[in-house]
Order: structure tokens, then C-alpha cells, then sequence
């Protein structure tokens, strides 16, 4: 018997006005497997991940975790799902207002998994682990680079060890060597913890290196589903045209002239 | 019916944040952060309205009523038209533009940089942290900021009265306290504390529905402050009915 997975999509489905963004979205993604979802800008990559997160209600369709349909639950039940995940933000989404190791700390405070010292020594921990040091914790998120960004931005989404992981974008507005470290650094978290994960990335190499699934994604529709080792040798053409970046093929873009 | 939507939509938005206030938890550091950024830093600007007012005031007076030869009204009009309209109206507009402006800016950059998101992801809900704070702060801090323009526009017609028109000093404080009322000044703090909340409101609602990147805040940053000093002006008329009108 196959084991469950530890997300499973059905027919989800999700409209802005006339603008289906959505469109019956199968998907499962199995314990402890890291999931990327490719596809074009606007292809509703992230509305995705904010339906599983609950942050945008699906007008129709399932997401089960472990199981459990998360969308049928009571707001108590509910929250206490979506603290079992920790996501990584495109563009980090630090509070500015607060000092780095609060950033970090903030989960675990407002979860109370720990005391406000437990919470600093664990701060300085996740900083260690991002290859940070501790001294960083007192910086204001306004004062780092933007890959030192990236790197606390993931220190926090780890700092409560979640079992399930979203990485929007993770290598954006990086140089290729500083998104290699991320993505590094995603990949053994990821394993450290024993974590299932779903990252959403445009760039090619970064999928092939955090993921052990993929996804395409195309007009609200899972177009194809495979091995991330696949990716550029996949057979399918929507998928070929994506990963070689070529203008003709299968996906016309709508431009106007 | 788009009017009727954006006034539902906002009293749904007001109601949940006044409930937020008094159910826990309660972040404490996130309101003296707010008393102190609407309070404390608003001081100046709205003192120097009190005092300037104050002097406008007596000056005005004094040539109107000369011509009654009413001059010694001129105690009593000054310190009535300060508790009672002038301290909260002018103390809420100044504050509106200075806080209400910022505060729709702050919350509309953490919405358009998924900073309220990440919040909703690290078990906070926004409406708690960072809505209900800044409502009781706007509540608390408005009243505070009236007490002292009451206070600096009065001597403000003091300087005037005394070193301009020739008035005795202490005539002229006797005749300040002997028509103030008690209901004088809490008219004018409560008025205080409702225009405290709906610019804190307006921050809040308009920087959290913040759509489209800067420009969005930008947009934003403008209706909460038209908004506020509008509604500010609404209800000082109604308030003002509600308390003079028998």
C-alpha cells in the first residue's frame, strides 16, 4: 500500500474576478520529498502555496495534510496547521521594525514553544545553521545584504523545525553563487529536519537542486509532474519550452503591441 | 452600493480591531510603541497649533468685539472655542496628517512586502498585533495631546490679551476659569478620544487594503488622511449636536 501523502490537492480551484487562476489543481506531494512547482509569471505558482497556507480561501476543490482536509476545519484547528509550516518569502518579508534574532524568535514566542531566552539561545542557533553569525541577530534587517536577508528569512522559517516547508521564489534577486548557498542551505535544512517541502522557483538550476519532484504549472492546470532530475530532458513540450527558455513552443505569451 | 460596501467593510475592519483589544493576547510593546509615535512625537506640532490658534483667537476676538465694546469676552471666547472645538478638531487634523499618513504607509509597505502574510504564517494574527495597538494608542494618546493644546492655546491668548491688548493678567485668568465648565473640557477630550480613534482607523484600514507596490501605499497614504480629517469635521458637527443641543 502506498503511504499517504503528506499533501494531497484536489480539484482546487481559485477565480479573481473574471480571472480563473486556478483551474482544478491536482497534486500530492509525498513525506519527506521536496516538490518544485515551475511555471511562467501569473501561472498562479504563488496563490498556490497561499491556498495550502490558508492566507487565500480556494473557491472550490480539497488540500489535505496528513490526511486531514485543512479547509474543513475549525479557525483553532486550523491555525494550529499552518503552524506546522514554515515559509520562506520571495523577498525575505522581515519586520523591519524588529531586530534580526526578534525576526527569528517570532514564531516561536507567538506559538509559545519557548521563553524569551529559550527563544534567543534558538535564534542564534538557526543563525549558525544559515552559516550567520550570532552577532547578526542584533542587526536591524534593513542593515543586511540581500542574500544575508534570504538566509535569516529562511533561519526563521526553520526556527520552529516545521514538518512541512514553502519556498516562494528562493533564489530571486540573487548572484548565481549566493542562490547556490541558498539553495545548499534549503536542501540540507530540508533533510536535516526530515521536512516536506514545496518550493516555487522560475530558475532552472535552483530546481534541480532542491528538488526531488517537479511540477509544471500553465494556465491554473498541472501540466506535467515528474523527477526534478527530468526537468530539461522531460519529453513534455510546455516543459522543454519552459526550462530552454525558448520563445516558440507550445505557451504563447500574450503581449501587445 | 460601492459607498455603502467601503462604509461596511470599514465598521467590519473597526469592530474586529476593538474587539482584538480586549482579548488577549496583548502585545504591550506594540501600544507604548504607538502612544509614543502618535503621542509623544506629535507634541510639537500640535502645541505650536495650540498656541498660534490661541493667539489668532484673542487678536480676532478683540477687534470683533471692540466693536460691542465687549472686550472682556474675549477670556471666556478663547477658552471655550479651545476645549471645546478648536483643541480637538485642529489637535485631530495636525495628528491626521503626521500619524495617520504614516501609519497607512507602514502597514501598506508590510502588506505589499508580505510582511502581514508572514505574520498570519508565525501564528499572529494581524488584526491583534498590529491593528488593535494603534487603535487604543489613538484612543488613549488624542485626549493626552488635547489636555496640553487646551492648555498652551489658552496662554496663547494669555500672551496676547496681556502683552498686546493691555489686559490685566489675573482679570483675565479669572475671567478664563469663571465661565469653564467641567462639561467644557471632557466635550472636548471625548471628542478627543473619537477622533484619536477614526484616524488611527483610517491608518490602519487604508494601509492594510494597500494594493499595487508603492504607488499603492502612495494611494493609501492620501485616502487615510483625506478620510480622517473628513470624517473628523463629520463628526465634530455630530458630537457637537449630541453635546450643546438640548
Amino acid at each position: 500500500m502506498s503511504e499517504t501523502p503528506k499533501i494531497r490537492l484536489r480539484g482546487v480551484t481559485k477565480r479573481f474576478g473574471d480571472k480563473l487562476v486556478l483551474d482544478g489543481i491536482d497534486l500530492d506531494v509525498a513525506p519527506r520529498t521536496s516538490m518544485v512547482v515551475i511555471g511562467g509569471s501569473g501561472s498562479g505558482k504563488s496563490v498556490l502555496l497561499k491556498c495550502i497556507l490558508g492566507l487565500i480561501k480556494p473557491d472550490a476543490g480539497s488540500i489535505e495534510i496528513d490526511g486531514q482536509d485543512v479547509l474543513r476545519l475549525p479557525p483553532k484547528e486550523r491555525e494550529a496547521a499552518r503552524a506546522r509550516i514554515g515559509m520562506l518569502f520571495q523577498n525575505g518579508a522581515l519586520f523591519d521594525s524588529i531586530s534580526v534574532a526578534d525576526n527569528i524568535a517570532f514564531g516561536l514566542l507567538a506559538q509559545k514553544k519557548a521563553t524569551k531566552a529559550e527563544a534567543r539561545q534558538r535564534a542564534e542557533e538557526v543563525l549558525a545553521q544559515v552559516g550567520l553569525a550570532a552577532s547578526v541577530g542584533d542587526l536591524s534587517p534593513a542593515e543586511l545584504s540581500g542574500g544575508m536577508q534570504k538566509r535569516v528569512a529562511l533561519a526563521r522559517a526553520i526556527a520552529a523545525v516545521p514538518d512541512i516547508l514553502f519556498f516562494d521564489e528562493p533564489t530571486t534577486g540573487l548572484d548565481p553563487i549566493m542562490g547556490a548557498v541558498i539553495d545548499g542551505l534549503i536542501t540540507e535544512q530540508v533533510r536535516r529536519m526530515g521536512s516536506t517541502a514545496i518550493a516555487i522557483t522560475h530558475d532552472m538550476a535552483s530546481a534541480r537542486r532542491i528538488g526531488d519532484r517537479a511540477a509544471m504549472i500553465h494556465k491554473g492546470r498541472i501540466v506535467w509532474e515528474g523527477p526534478a532530475a527530468s526537468l530539461m530532458d522531460s519529453g513534455n513540450e510546455m516543459v522543454d519550452q519552459f526550462t530552454h527558455g525558448r520563445r516558440e513552443g507550445p505557451i504563447q505569451m500574450e503581449l501587445r503591441r | 452600493m460601492a459607498a455603502c460596501e467601503a462604509t461596511g467593510r470599514v465598521t467590519l475592519f473597526a469592530v474586529l480591531g476593538l474587539t482584538h483589544i480586549v482579548r488577549p493576547p496583548f502585545y504591550g510593546r506594540a501600544f507604548l510603541r504607538a502612544l509614543v509615535e502618535i503621542g509623544y512625537f506629535s507634541l510639537p506640532v500640535v502645541a505650536l497649533t495650540a498656541v498660534f490658534t490661541g493667539m489668532v483667537l484673542a487678536l480676532q476676538s478683540s477687534i470683533g468685539l471692540s466693536r460691542f465694546s465687549a472686550d472682556s469676552a474675549i477670556a471666556s471666547l478663547v477658552v471655550l472655542s479651545i476645549t471645546r472645538e478648536l483643541g480637538p478638531v485642529l489637535g485631530g487634523l495636525m495628528v491626521a496628517g503626521r500619524v495617520g499618513a504614516a501609519m497607512a504607509a507602514e502597514i501598506g509597505t508590510m502588506r505589499v512586502t508580505d510582511q502581514i502574510d508572514a505574520l498570519t504564517t508565525l501564528s499572529t494574527n494581524p488584526l491583534k498585533y498590529l491593528v488593535a495597538p494603534r487603535l487604543l494608542a489613538g484612543i488613549v494618546a488624542l485626549p493626552l495631546l488635547v489636555v496640553v493644546a487646551n492648555i498652551l492655546g489658552v496662554m496663547g491668548g494669555f500672551i496676547i490679551a496681556v502683552g498686546k491688548l493691555g489686559f490685566n493678567p489675573h482679570t483675565y485668568l479669572a475671567d478664563t476659569m469663571r465661565f469653564l465648565e467641567v462639561g467644557d473640557v471632557v466635550s472636548g477630550l471625548v471628542k478627543a478620544g473619537v477622533f484619536g480613534f477614526l484616524i488611527t482607523l483610517m491608518g490602519c484600514y487604508h494601509g492594510y487594503h494597500s494594493r499595487g507596490g508603492a504607488q499603492g501605499v502612495g494611494a493609501a497614504t492620501t485616502s487615510a488622511v483625506v478620510t480622517a480629517s473628513v470624517l473628523i469635521l463629520a463628526l465634530d458637527y455630530v458630537l457637537t449636536e449630541l453635546f450643546f443641543t438640548k
